[in-house]
């Protein structure tokens, strides 16, 4: 399993996912500067979390008209695995890969800490490793992690179970409590049609080493590193 | 040409950080504010002179980057 981490002006995560992608599948991932056109031979496209071009005008906007995402809509278009987190998935419904906006958190807060994942479906290349209405942890850090939809977009992505990770306690409820950003219907984290495409706001490579407090994230990438080289 | 882009929220898209603006208000003692949106104004100098020419490039610029129309909504006014 190729894959390839796309670095933004402004991103600053990009190491941790390498650290993540590298424990899960052995091999150290490209390296991609946001003006690179060229991903033929990954499988695999990550936009990792940070600030990219200072959050200006709306968080992600920038980037998704940049040259490498140009590439990655192309690659997503073959059919390509595409991870976008927190401004990955930010960047990722800027530049039409998936639907709905990340406006500013409810609260008008910064949240940063832990929170807990609903996994909605277990049947796709992200969430092979865990099981339907498992709960993990993951750490949310961002200021626009309010996932917003019509409500036409909304009923089609659950009808279609595209919606990939609600927000819940730990013992599975999903709840207002748990829903702390107030993302509509508590939606962490949603796929594309073909569930090819995953974006979600909390950060599950920050949990791949139990040095670091846990390996709630590690089934994640495991299931990525199981995909056909 | 000058062209001014109004950048809103939609109608019915959670606007908090207006809302935080109207509670600041109340607290300031400034009564009878029934809602408050706040957007942003984006000021464009155009090298393009005709007016209906400046408008229809602003109004494409908005589309593609300076709004994000799944959220927001956008009024383009051009003056010479």
């Amino acid at each position: 399993m190729r894959a390839g981490i796309v670095i933004f002006p402004g991103t600053n995560r990009e190491r941790d996912m390498a650290i993540a992608l590298r424990r899960s599948t052995g091999h150290a991932p490209r390296m991609i500067w946001h003006r690179e056109t060229e991903l033929l031979d990954l499988d695999l496209v990550v936009l990792p979390g940070g600030f990219s071009h200072g959050d200006y005008l709306r968080c992600g906007a920038m980037a998704a008209h940049s040259p490498a995402m140009s590439a990655v809509k192309k690659f997503a278009a073959r059919g390509g695995y595409v991870l976008g987190v927190c401004n990955g998935f930010q960047i990722l419904t800027e530049a039409g890969l998936l639907p709905g906006a990340l406006l500013r958190n409810a609260s008008l807060r910064f949240l940063a800490g832990d929170c807990h994942l609903r996994v909605e479906r277990s049947d796709t290349a992200f969430t092979g490793h865990y099981q339907r209405g498992e709960v993990f942890r993951a750490v949310m850090a961002h200021g626009d992690g309010n996932f917003f939809a019509d409500d036409a977009t909304l009923d089609r992505l659950e009808g279609d179970g595209l919606v990939a990770f609600r927000y819940a306690t730990p013992s599975g409820e999903v709840s207002e409590a748990a829903n702390r950003n107030g993302s509509a219907r508590h939606i962490a984290g949603i796929f594309s049609p073909n569930r090819r495409v995953l974006g979600l706001m909390p950060h599950p490579e920050n949990f791949v080493d139990p040095l670091l407090g846990g390996e709630d994230g590690k089934p994640l990438f495991d299931s990525l590193a199981a995909l056909a080289a | 040409m000058k062209a001014t882009v109004t950048v809103m929220p939609k109608d019915g898209v959670l606007d908090p950080q207006g809302k935080a603006i109207g509670h600041a208000l109340a607290g300031l003692g400034f009564s009878g504010v029934a809602e408050v949106r706040a957007g942003k104004v984006i000021v464009l100098d155009l090298a393009e002179l005709d007016a209906d020419r400046a408008r229809a490039q602003a109004e494409a610029m908005a589309r593609r980057l300076l709004a994000n129309t799944v959220i927001e909504s956008f009024r383009v006014q051009v003056e010479g």
